[in-house]
This record gives C-alpha cells, structure tokens and sequence, in this order.
C-alpha cells in the first residue's frame, strides 16, 4: 500500500543508499555523417542533409568514418580506457519511422573503448566514476508529431520525420553503476557529466551542447538499504541540462523511496524527466521491451585500429581539464578555496580568457566573482551569458590600471557593457566617465573648495590632515566623481601645506 | 529474327568497334527478339527500349567521333531487378517495391554504363532472390527456354533464361546461395559467382549482406569473363569490397580455351558424390571429369567433411540477415503503402503494408531469421551457424592445399516443371545443395555447361580459392573448349 507521501530528501538518504549510472549520447562534430558523405550542419531545411545511404534506401551501404572512429578512441583514451585491437558494429533492430534501416548500427558486445575511469572534483574532492564502456553508433532522425496534445504519436494527426540528422556519429559513454555516494550522488552526478563535457570539449570532437542536442543524458538510479543488494533501477530519459541531471536524480530517489516506503516496488522501466516541473513520468516498461535482436553488421567489416595509430593519438590528446585547472591554480596563485569558488561559479574559461586579453590573474577573478556574479545572479543566467565578454572585461581592468577609470567610474562603464551600449572605451566617451586628471582643471576645484570651507582650510593647515576628506568630497562633487580621490587627496595637501 | 542475337558478346563487340554494325542495329535485333519472345519467356519486368536505343546511338556517335570503344561498348545487357538502376524501376520482383525508381545507379550498372554497355531491361527473379525457380517472383514466373513448362532455375531465372532465349548475350545476375549457378545450369548458360568482395554489393537490395555477390551471366566462358572485369575491382561505397587488383579472367578464359589442363589439380568433393542427384546429372559430370583428365589435369578425391552441414547454416544466416536487411520496407519512405486512410495507426500501416507486399516465402524467411536472432536463440541458431561457416571455410581452405580447384554438379537435378517443388519448401532448397558451400566460404564459383539429360542441360561448377577467380574460368574455359556450347531447340 502506497502511503503516497514525499518523504524529505533528508529522510530519504538516512534511509537509503542511491546507486546511479549515466549514459551519455554525445553527437560528434565531423564534417560527414557516420556511414555517408552526406554534411552534418546543425539546423538546415528539413531532409536536405540525406542521400541514399542515410535514408536506407534499398541497396545502399555504410562505409565508416574514419574521423568518428579517432574522435571515439581519443575520448576513450582521455577517459582511460582501454582501445580493442579488433572490435565489430552490431544490428540494434527495431522499428520506428525516424530509423531509416529499421535497424540501428551500433555496437553491442564489442565497443571500441572499455573500463576506464574519468576523476570528478567535488567540494575539492576527488571522485573516481568508473566508465563500463565508450561506442560509436549512428544518430536516428528526428520525428515531430503534430496535431496531437502531448506531441507524443498517440493523438497525432500526422508525423513529419527530418532525416538530417539520421547517420550523424554519436558516441556513447556508458559509466559503470556508482554506489556509496548517499546524499551526494545528484551533486556528483552532475558534476561527472560537467567534467565528461569539459573533457570532450577540449578534445575538440563535438561541440557538446545539451541545450542543442548534442549532449544527451539517460539518467539511472535504484535505492536500496544499507547492506542490503541494489534495488530494481529506473532509467530517466529526455535529461538535457546539467541543472536536469542533478534534479533527475533527486526527484528519482524521492519518488522511489515514497514507493518503497509504501510497501511498493519499483518496476523497472524508462521514465521521462520533465524539465519544467522537474518530474518524471512512466515511459515504457522494460519488461515488455523489444529484443533487439543484436547481431555483427554484416555490411562493415571489423574495425581494428592499429596499436602505433592508438599510441599517436594518445601522444596527442591535449591537457585534460583537470591537469589544465591545477596548472591555473598554480599560475594564478590561488587557495584551493579561491579556485573551488572560480569552479563553482563556471568562470574558468571565463577568467582565463580574460587573463589572455591582458588582465591580471587576480582583477579577472575580482571582475568574474564579484560584480559580474552578482548581476547573473540577479539576472537569473549562467556567469557567460551574462552579457559581457572576456575582452571587455580586460579592457576595463586596462583602463582602471592605467588610471583612466576608477573603480567605481569601470563599474559604471560595466553597467554601459551588460546594457549593449559598446566596448568600454565607447562607453567612456559616450557616457563622460573619463578619469578627470588635467590637473589645471583639479586646481581649480581645490581652489574653489578652499574658498568655500575657510575653516577646514585652516584646520589642515594647522596639521589635521583628516580634516580633508571636507574638501575631497566637495571636488569629488564638483567633478561628479571622476576625479581620482587619492590623487585628488594629494593635491589638497600640496596645496595647503605651502 | 537477326543472326545478330546468336552472336557472342565478344563477336558483337568486336563489330561494333570496327564499325561492321552499329550498336543500334544490335540494340534493335535484341529488342526485336524480346518483342517476339517474350510473352512466351517472361524473362523481362521492365524492358526499356527508349533508353537502349539512346544508349548504342551514344556509342555509335563515339565510334563516328573516332574514340576508341573498350571491348563490350555496343553490347546489350539484360540486368536482374534486384539491381538499383537510377530512373528505371527496380523492384526485385516484389509488390513492396512496386512502381519505385532508385535515384541511385548501383556500382555495377555505373561501370556498365562506363563500358557503354546498353542495358535492354530489367530481369524477373524470384522475390528479394528468395528461390530456385523463378516461381516466387511476385510478377509471375519466368519459363525456361529449353521446354517452357519448366522452371529456369533461380533465384536469377530471367537473366538466364534471356541469354538461353537470345533475348540478351550478357546479364547481371547476382548469387547468394547458388542464384547465378544454377539458373545457368538448368538453362544452359555460364554463371559466375565472383569471389564475395570482389564485385560491389552498393546498389544491390540486400538479401543476404555476408553472402550477397553480383556476377556475370552469359553463353560462353569468355563472354562472362569479359562482363567479369567490366564490373569488378575495388568500389569504397562498399566496405566489404577488396581493394585488391582483379584476376586477369578473361586471359585466363583465353589460355583455358587452349585445352590444356596439365599440371592442374582438380578435387572431387566426395560429400558432393551423387546420393540424391539425378542419375542422368551424375552421369554427364563423370563424363566431364573423364573429358578433364584427357586434357591433363590431374583428378583426385578430397574430402569436405562439413559440406553437409551447409544448407542448414545456410538456412539461418540467411534468413536472418534478411530479417533485419527487409526490415526498411516499411512503407515509410518508398513504395507500396497499405491502409494509410487514417484510421489505422502507424504500426498497423506498416504492418498492412508487409502483410500485402511480401510473398510467402519472403515472410517464411523473416520469421525464421527473427527467431533465429532472438534473444535466447541467437546461440543456438545463428550463433551456431557462424561456427559451422567457419568450419567450411575451413574444409575449403584445406582443400585448396591438395588441389587447385574443386569441381561437381552445379546442381543435383536438370529443370523440374513448374509447381514440382513449390509445395515443399525443403525440396526445393536442395537445388542449392552444391552451391552453397561457396557462398558460406567466400570464394569464386561457376556453372559451365557440360552435357545434357533427357534433352535438359546439366552445368558443371568450378569452385576456386578467394581471389583465384581466374582459375575458374581457365578450367571452366576448358570444358566448353571440349564440350561445346548447347543451344535449346528453337522457340
């Protein structure tokens, strides 16, 4: 009997233990699709990208990409894995109108890349997730059913099918099941498949965006006892944000303890995580699930990818994120405090990019930590959309070392930059921000100042230098700020020290 | 009717270059033919007599332009409908393909047209080159030349019964199981099932991806040999093609027409020694071995001891390949569509759609090749099967280490009449009984006529090592060069 009550997450992980296991689709960038010559270009007219090969038309046939093949061997390599020396391409058989053979080419019982490892940082900590295995598989095309309430196929009055992205190479990183994270695994969980992004992006074979597709997640999850064996897992489909893949989790383990809890079992089945309720729904049961009827692709011969070609591409991989975030942490000469707070507010890149357009380690980080964080939290956006650039932002810490800006006149000149008013130089211009340093013209608004505070002069003059904050604030007034305080500080003492 | 049509194809060739006839003189007399006989023969789906035409007129005006024509420009080729030919209907003798016009032309079809090779038409077979006769044709069957109340063989039974009717000199067949051989066997004609990967498959409708091969079909040794190197070599669209250099076969046709066999090895595969062969069959292939002894070559027995598992791996492979390969004709993206009215659901569309365009045997084979895939079956059946493959490849591979080449029966009974086996399906499986073997190997085999019985003729094969195709046809060669060639009484 179901008690139907959503127990505290809390609760939940002083009861149970988590077990999770995530599959990653990652859609490669080569030029060609997997088994054609046909372009791979995101977002063209509909069934434009197609020939006879990726439309299954009868006789045609698949030849690999090479390309796909090293992109795949050197995610496996960056993720330890070992490469097979002679490995095949598998029938998965099934039918749907978006699969053009009615059968997708993939691989079963012989991946290209197997048992590896990819380390997670969390909290400064280190996180080993074991990867079961990396393949090479084809895309399907992309069905859109139209006319019905839940653009499922059920209640459609029609199906369009967009064949343009059937063949595209897709790698899948299958990790192996990761017990023992308790109340962490949905932290831990995004955590990998950020990392899994990051490695991938510096390797430079897909452009890994969830929002577009080209990351894609299947989230699995089971609960079970403290000692007791591992419970029945769900697999949560349709996860397409980092954000999602934390909330999948989470939402998973609740629902799963309300079942458990209710003296209920769970049923091992496909669910779908719906982003804007942060739910996830029954898909198909498992247990009627199709056999796919595995067998070797007769059509491709054996891929066997030589031991000296593997050896270069592993030679080859670039520096990890990891290996490339110690040696920032290094240059930069931070605190593991300092750069777990840069990681956690996703402004690696953001900083480092800055530094190279000629900032200083440190203002880059003051800059991307303190006013910009705060203004993308406010905006509710990730730190990179929030509307400046790196560049800019080390122009404006150019001028401010330069003197041509303060601090307070760059974070006006900042506010210029979030509105898309320009580069910082023409929002000075534009806005009147400049530094006032002509100090014939700061002169004379001493002069003034002095003149209108008689006996603040003269208490400065009698030795209480305090006393001349009284006259800064009149100057500062009269510039409307744009005087450098200090500066301005100096001169009033000059001024009446004579 | 034209003594064009009894022509070689090597004859004809040879005219057209030097300008004795025009190949639109040739092109006409063999349309002409099919005009005349057709009907009786039904060898033909789709005859495209504009595009022929068009095709010799382009290569008489190259001729009239001085260029050079390679030996088969000019040459009429009839083409099995299981082959893509851009534009022109290719429907591999199913109701499921109907009406469809590939926008692609097969690697064979565009090499041919490279020779400028004139294609007359498209040519029956049984549905998806499933059969041995030509009766699972979902167009009707196809008669054979030599008396038309008998089957020409199959699953090729219309490109071979085009060159045993004179409707064509040369034709596309294309072998899985014995489809090119023992057409031409029963009709009298050469078929030569080139070693797999050495032909391309890309543009072939896949019946059986592992076993699949496009070969020649002609009415002498030297004619298929010179359709052989037109077609073959290595093609990238097909990733199981060899990127090898061609066997000089048509030298080897050229030297095995000498006569002489001294120095060959030829095996006699004692499992193939005639239990369940027609008397008549065995006869004539003990006179050709005689006939290959007189010529110097040396005959021993070897044996072969898995050949008898051959037919029943065959009969799971297959079948299941073709599961999965016959999956696409769903009626989603080409041809016949059944019972799109909107009120049946997607599933029940396709499923309407396979249920009206597949014939019987086509679904026999479906079904036993998706339950020879299923999970928990797959071991035992097709798991099973591979192993039993790699034990022939193995009984070969041992074989080619006594003999050179291995010759017996193309097939165990001359043409039967139509209806004696379509009842059992078994039955006729048999016919296939000698050819299968190389297909589950891998290696080149060929049917040459060696006699008749009781009026019907009787082929023999030659089966090579892989790559050693032009071994065959120097033997091959031989036989015809002492046998002769046999015509079937005029229709």
């Amino acid at each position: 009997m179901s008690t139907n009550v959503l127990p505290t997450y809390d609760d939940v992980v002083s009861r149970y233990e988590p077990v999770i296991g995530l599959e990653t689709h990652v859609e490669l960038g080569t030029v060609t699709k997997m088994f054609c010559g046909c372009p791979t270009d995101f977002g063209a007219e509909p069934n434009t990208q197609v020939c006879p090969v990726c439309l299954g038309l009868p006789g045609s046939l698949p030849v690999a990409n090479r390309a796909a093949i090293e992109a795949t061997i050197r995610i496996g390599l960056a993720l330890n894995c070992s490469i097979a020396t002679w490995c095949r391409f598998a029938r998965k058989n099934y039918f749907y109108p978006d699969m053009p053979k009615n059968y997708q080419i993939s691989q079963y019982d012989e991946p290209l890349c197997v048992d590896g490892y990819l380390d997670v940082e969390v909290d400064g900590e280190l996180v080993r997730i074991g990867i079961e295995r990396v393949h090479l598989e084809e895309d399907t095309g992309k069905t859109l059913h139209v006319g019905g309430a839940t653009g499922r196929i059920h209640g459609a009055t029609e199906s369009l099918v967009d064949y343009n992205r059937a063949g595209i190479p897709l790698v899948e990183i299958v990790t192996k099941p990761v017990p023992g994270l308790g109340a962490r695994a949905p932290e831990i969980a995004k955590a990998y498949v950020a990392e899994l992004r990051d490695v991938i992006r510096t390797l430079g074979v897909s452009d890994v965006r969830m929002e577009q597709g080209s990351m894609r997640c299947d989230v699995n999850t089971s609960l079970n006892l403290p000692g007791a064996e591992w419970g029945t897992r769900t697999e949560t489909k349709n996860v397409n944000s980092l954000r999602s893949v934390e909330r999948s989790v989470r939402t998973e383990m609740l629902r799963q303890a309300m079942v458990l809890d209710g003296g209920g079992t769970i049923t091992q089945e496909t669910r779908h995580f719906h982003e804007d309720t942060g739910d996830t729904t029954s898909g198909r049961s498992k247990e009627t699930a199709t056999d796919y009827r595995y067998f070797p692709e007769p059509d491709l011969v054996p891929l066997a990818p030589e031991p000296v070609w593997v050896e270069q591409l592993k030679a080859a991989l670039p520096e990890l994120p990891r290996q490339h975030r110690a040696r920032l942490k290094t240059e930069w000469n931070l605190s593991d405090l300092d750069m777990q707070s840069i990681l956690n507010a996703g402004a690696v890149e953001l900083i480092e990019r800055t530094v190279a357009a000629g900032a200083s380690p440190e203002a880059a980080r003051k800059w991307w930590l303190g006013e910009l964080s705060r203004r993308a939290n406010a905006d509710g956006v990730e730190l990179e959309a929030v509307g400046a650039t790196p560049e800019q932002v080390a122009k404006l810490q150019v001028l401010v070392a330069s003197g041509k800006l303060t601090d307070k006149l760059a974070r006006q000149v900042l506010e210029g930059v979030l509105a898309g008013e320009g580069d910082p130089e023409q929002i000075m211009a534009a806005r009147g921000l400049e530094v006032v340093s002509d100090t014939g013209a700061l002169t004379a608004a001493i002069d003034e100042a002095i003149a209108a505070n008689p006996e603040v002069a003269e208490k400065i003059r009698g030795g209480n230098q305090a006393a001349a904050g009284v006259l800064i604030g009149a100057v500062m007034k009269t510039t409307k700020g744009q005087a450098d305080a200090k500066t301005v500080r100096e001169l009033v003492l000059a001024r009446l020290a004579s | 009717m034209s003594d064009l049509i009894k022509l070689s194809a090597a004859a004809l060739g040879e005219k057209i270059a030097a300008g004795e006839v025009s190949a639109e003189e040739v092109t006409r007399a063999h349309l002409d033919r099919i005009a005349e006989v057709d009907g009786r023969v039904h060898a033909f789906l789709h005859v495209d007599d504009e595009g022929a035409v068009q095709a010799a007129r382009a290569v008489d005006a190259q001729r009239a332009a001085g260029d050079k024509l390679g030996p088969l420009a000019g040459v009429p080729i009839a083409i099995k409908d299981v082959i893509a030919t851009k534009g022109i209907p290719s429907t591999a003798a199913s109701k499921i393909l109907e009406g469809w016009r590939p926008p692609y032309d097969a690697t064979v079809m565009t090499r041919i047209r490279d020779a400028g090779m004139v294609m007359l038409g498209k040519t029956n077979m049984d549905e998806f080159a499933m059969g041995s006769s030509t009766e699972y044709s979902a167009y009707g069957p196809t008669f054979n030349p030599w008396d038309l109340t008998r089957i020409p063989g199959g699953s090729g039974g219309g490109s071979a019964a085009s060159l045993a009717a004179y409707e064509a000199p040369l034709a596309i067949g294309t072998d899985t199981g014995g489809s090119i051989r023992q057409p031409g066997a029963v009709t009298g004609t050469v078929g030569a099932k080139p070693t797999y990967g050495g032909t391309s498959r890309y543009g072939l409708i896949a019946f059986s991806s592992s076993l699949d091969t496009p070969g020649p079909c002609a009415r002498t040794v030297l004619d298929a040999a010179l359709l052989h190197q037109v077609i073959a070599g290595h093609d990238p669209r097909d990733s199981t093609s060899i990127p090898l250099p061609v066997p000089d076969v048509v030298a080897a046709a050229r030297q095995g027409a000498s006569g002489d066999l001294t120095g060959v090895r030829v095996g006699l595969v004692k499992e193939f020694s005639g239990e369940g062969a027609e008397p008549g069959v065995m006869a004539v292939f003990r006179d050709t071995v005689e006939a290959l002894t007189k010529l110097g070559a040396e005959v021993v027995e070897v044996s072969c001891p898995h050949f008898q598992y051959a037919l029943p791996a065959y009969y799971l492979i297959a079948p299941s390949e073709c599961s999965s390969n016959l999956a696409r004709f769903d009626s989603v993206r080409f041809g016949l569509r059944v019972g799109d009215d909107g009120r049946n659901s997607l599933e029940e569309v396709m499923s309407l759609t396979r249920e009206a365009g597949f014939g019987e045997e086509v679904k026999r084979r479906i079904i036993l090749g998706t339950f020879a895939l299923s999970s928990g079956y797959y071991d035992a059946y097709y798991g099973q099967a591979q192993k039993v493959r790699t034990l022939i490849t193995r009984d070969f591979t041992a074989a080619f280490e006594k003999v050179d080449v291995l010759v017996s029966p193309t097939t165990p009974f001359t043409a039967f009449e139509l209806g004696a086996r379509t009842a059992d399906p078994y039955q006729m499986y048999l016919a296939d009984l000698y050819t299968i073997p190389t297909n589950l190997y891998g290696g080149p085999g060929i049917s040459v006529p060696a006699g008749l019985s009781d009026g019907l003729p009787v082929g023999l094969q030659v089966m090579a090592p892989t790559m050693a195709d032009d071994r065959m046809y120097r033997i091959a060669a031989a036989v015809e060069s002492t046998v002769g060639t046999f015509a079937p009484p005029a229709l």
